[in-house]
């Protein structure tokens, strides 16, 4: 009895546009929430640094229609502080995970490709970096390069990309044994037509899939290296810094302070993930297609 | 007739967890010698005002401070060997003392919020796994999906904001009261204080297992085995219970003991918004003020940790599995 | 004991915009088992052979729709009368060991196989003991995870839950699938054994030579339909009066000449009103693609043809 061979999954899905296909809703996502990012970038852009003046007489408000985020201790208006910090946030985040996302292919080609002394001591690698517990991993690096911002993005990336780096790894040591490769060669076909061929279109979608994934993990990380104070830059803080300075003035009852910066970084990282899942979706050859 | 080669088991184990300690000590060494800050301030900070020069050049000596990273790498390795990690800069104690006893600290919040976190993680992966697209798997799904994008920082901050200062039910900060000691306070004065810190760190671990545990039932309700059962008249809670459940304990335990480090890296941020004396905030510590013997010693103890953790799964997933303890047996 | 007629399963599903389309794998089955007869059920792969079987013991999705008589001892079945049936009189003998779960005694599966048909806790146990010793299944094979015993083993097993309770109604699915000459002879023998004690077996497969050797009836599936429902022992008696599948499919035999399969003639996509064989028949006329010819009484077989009477 091969219930594999049924043709329908077992329940109905249920969407809240079932008049599109997945592939149009995924680039409805897409659009949403790229649109967006655009949206706070051009903010950012705009508001500059009004609202960012030191104005004691209206310290410690709460929000309001005026201030929508309340302003901090030294009359900042909160919101201004906040997007500019999620800016910040967002390309310490993306720069750490696009230099993540290139060591983890340079290493997982180098490891498939040249040889087995090679992937041995790079897959020891690998591991060796996967055994330290990530956070202290990230402390470590960020003190070996004296703080500050380049070194939390450092310290991103260079412990993100262990697993995208073994992800590609398997990938390739397994196309380069299956069947279609080997009859290639057999053809006649040089290894850089193979590769090009029918290497990339594998290991692209991979690769896109891996770094896209990798973006949430990236910021969330950043931010909390830059929370527990290892990337102080003595302006244009990011997120992270935000939230360890209005920590103080928690227990004082300043709720608006930590909460809603913190509020909108998980609402940004939220809508990245569905973004990345969406471009998931588009790029899987196995579900771009729906 | 030897089922399991046990002795093997523990001398490869041991052999690899050496060789995993030696390569961590290797980068983690590394990654300190290439920091900007001048390796004898990292020793001492500052009270090398305070000390003579006979002293600093004894403790200069002592740790090779002014030979070549590999020279004091090798220095530095054979005093651990001894047992002797350094004296803390921080804490003016032994770095072997202030492990132990943070640990100690730690360790009651860990334990606390892995508990928590496997059990009703577990539970609730069950539920959800039971019946796709019911209203517990969705809400399940909702929960884990919001999880995976908040910082577990900001969430011990809501939470704080909620229960310590607008209801006042539980304290702001700290392992016991303020003015108590550890030998002091009462077990439940420490509960008390552990109740946050630990809510924190289980509300995302929870989401994280359940998650799993969840895509793992689905896998083994929909498998043939629960197909045939059903077949033979089993209703589905019937199937859920004799055979899913055994079938997907195994990986949950795995999952369990792997996420050791996870739970490591959340106590240091949870730690640092509870003010909680634990081996997070040490380490933290460390890195900031550059109190390189405490980082090396914690990063060590800490690979270590999360060793044992994969090795315990590996352990009891080799016991446990008939089909690795039967080998020997199997006609 | 078992009634089917003009059975159709069919699947619901979504596909782009508003779009429903409807899936028919098995568009009219008619199919009757008789205690102590044993019943082929043969087709190619993706002819409807599991999806019935799924049918008949409740396991379809929810979304499939199921029409048509479905009678079990005269009696109608529905889904709910389904559930409460299966493993109590109607049973399954799976194809392979991986329907067993793979982490629990073998014993232990079989006892509660036995409980699940309704037995109490006593004889349930002796139930057990006794199919493990009808099948000539050491003790110590109780104690035994699935993957430890042999593929003869595993069939036995198989088989032993299935009888252990008091089923009337045995499904076996691909029994002879994969295996050696010897454990194939005991698996028939087994089922044959379940006939003369008058239950009746479904014996689904697409193993004709070996369904021949031991059925009473040969019922033959082409694309979702019942083509011909034909006493085994017509099969001696020349391959005149099959359908012209069944012939196709019989003269391929090693044995009985081993003439070619024929291959479809036009490129038939689309389907097309008529009969589904068709476009592989040598004797379609252009009648037979026009109109679905109906399934016939004649003499003692069913059949689904325009050419074949009498």
């Amino acid at each position: 009895m091969n219930v594999q061979s049924l043709p329908i999954t077992e329940s109905v899905q249920f969407s809240l546009i079932p008049a599109l296909s997945n592939r149009r809703r995924a680039w409805l996502a897409c659009l949403l929430c790229g649109g967006f990012f655009l949206a706070l970038v051009v903010t950012a852009g705009i508001l500059g640094t009004s609202g960012l003046d030191i104005d004691f007489l209206h310290r410690k408000l709460a929000p309001s229609l005026a201030y929508p985020f309340g302003t901090d201790w030294l009359g900042r208006d909160m919101l201004v502080r906040t997007v500019h910090g999620l800016c910040r946030s967002l390309s310490i985040g993306l720069l750490a995970a696009g230099c993540s996302s290139v060591i983890s292919v340079g290493i997982g080609i180098m490891a498939a490709t040249m040889g087995r002394r090679v992937d041995s001591i790079l897959s020891l690698l690998i591991d060796i970096v996967m055994a330290t517990p990530h956070l202290v991993l990230l402390i470590l690096v960020s003190f070996a390069c004296g703080g500050g911002a380049r070194g939390v993005v450092i310290a991103v990336a260079v412990s993100h990309w262990p697993r995208l780096a073994r992800i590609l790894r398997a990938e390739i040591l397994q196309l380069r044994t299956s069947e279609f490769i080997s009859i290639s060669r057999r053809l006649g076909k040089t290894p850089g037509w193979i590769a090009l061929h029918h290497m990339l279109p594998h290991l692209i979608p991979q690769f896109m899939i891996g770094l896209i994934l990798m973006f949430p993990h990236a910021i969330l990380h950043a931010a909390g290296l830059t929370f527990l104070g290892f990337g102080l830059t003595p302006h244009n803080p990011s997120i992270g810094i935000l939230l360890s300075e209005s920590m103080r003035h928690l227990s004082t009852g300043y709720w608006w302070l930590a909460i809603l910066p913190g509020l909108s970084l998980v609402c940004t990282v939220k809508l990245f993930d569905i973004l990345g899942n969406n471009l998931r979706t588009l790029l899987d050859p196995r579900t771009t297609q729906d | 007739m030897q089922t399991f080669p046990a002795d093997n088991f523990w001398m490869n184990r041991s052999v690899r967890l050496f060789l995993t300690l030696l390569l961590v000590a290797i980068l983690a060494f590394t990654l300190v010698s290439l920091s900007p800050v001048d390796p004898v301030n990292a020793y001492l900070g500052m009270d090398r005002m305070q000390i003579g020069p006979e002293q600093e050049q004894l403790i200069i000596d002592r740790w090779g401070l002014d030979r070549p990273p590999v020279e004091r790498f090798f220095i530095w390795g054979g005093n651990v060997l001894q047992s002797d990690l350094g004296q803390s800069m921080i804490f003016n104690e032994p770095v072997t003392t202030v492990i132990a006893k943070r640990f100690l600290t730690s360790l009651h919040l860990m334990a606390l919020a892995w508990l928590l976190s496997g059990v009703l993680g577990f539970v609730l992966g069950v539920l959800a796994g039971m019946r796709q697209n019911s209203f517990v798997d969705r809400s399940v799904r909702l929960y884990s999906y919001l999880m995976a994008s908040t910082p577990s920082f900001w969430m011990g901050m809501v939470l704080l904001a909620i229960f310590s200062v607008s209801l006042g039910w539980t304290p702001i900060c700290g392992a016991y009261p303020p003015g108590l000691t550890s030998a002091d306070s009462t077990m439940w004065q420490r509960l008390h204080h552990l109740l946050l810190p630990a809510a924190t760190l289980s509300i995302i671990g929870i989401a994280q297992i359940a998650l799993h545990t969840r895509e793992k039932m689905i896998d083994a309700m929909n498998s043939d085995y629960a197909i045939f059962a059903l077949a033979q008249g089993d209703s589905r809670i019937g199937v859920a219970i004799h055979h899913a459940l055994r079938n997907i304990c195994l990986p949950a335990i795995t999952l369990q003991f792997a996420s050791l480090g996870e739970l490591f890296g959340g106590s240091v941020l949870a730690e640092q918004v509870f003010s909680y004396p634990g081996l997070g905030k040490a380490t933290v510590e460390a890195g900031i003020r550059g109190d390189v013997p405490l980082l090396l010693g914690i990063t060590l103890f800490s690979a270590m940790f999360v060793f044992s953790g994969n090795m315990i799964a590996d352990l009891l997933y080799s016991k446990l599995d008939p089909r690795i303890s039967n080998r020997r047996e199997a006609l | 004991m078992l009634d089917i007629h003009n059975l159709s399963i069919s699947f619901q599903r979504y596909t782009r915009g508003f779009v429903r389309e409807t899936l028919s794998p098995v568009s009219d089955v008619s199919l009757s088992v008789h205690a102590g007869e044993i019943v082929a059920l043969i087709g190619a792969s993706g002819a409807g052979k599991s999806l019935l079987a799924h049918a008949m013991l409740g396991l379809l999705p929810k979304n499939a729709t199921l029409k048509g008589d479905f009678r079990f001892k005269g009696e109608d079945l529905s889904p709910a009368r389904i559930r409460e049936l299966r493993g109590r009189e109607i049973a399954l003998i799976p194809q392979s060991v991986s329907h067993l779960n793979p982490l629990i005694r073998v014993g232990k599966q079989v006892y509660r196989s036995a409980r699940l048909s309704g037995r109490c806790h006593c004889t349930a146990s002796a139930s057990c003991d006794n199919a493990f010793s009808r099948y000539q299944l050491a003790e110590t094979i109780k104690a035994q995870f699935p993957f430890q015993i042999s593929g003869g083993m595993a069939r036995r097993v198989l088989t032993a839950t299935a009888t252990a309770g008091k089923a009337d109604l045995i499904i076996a699915d691909e029994p002879t699938t994969g295996l050696d000459p010897e454990v194939t002879e005991q698996s028939l023998t087994h089922l044959q054994e379940l006939a003369a004690q008058q239950k009746g077996v479904l014996l689904i497969t697409h193993d004709l030579e070996n369904a021949a050797r031991i059925a009473d009836t040969l019922v033959v599936l082409y694309d979702g339909r019942t083509v011909e429902i034909t006493p085994t022992s017509s099969l001696s008696e020349g391959t005149a009066s099959l359908h012209p599948y069944t012939r196709a499919l019989w003269q391929a035999l090693p044995q009985n000449g081993f003439i070619r399969f024929p291959h479809a003639v036009e490129k038939d996509d689309v389907r097309k009103c008529g009969c589904a064989f068709a476009c592989r028949c040598p004797e379609a006329t252009s009648s037979c693609r026009d109109r679905m010819p109906p399934l016939k009484q004649i003499g003692e077989k069913m059949m689904r043809c325009t050419h074949v009477t009498g």
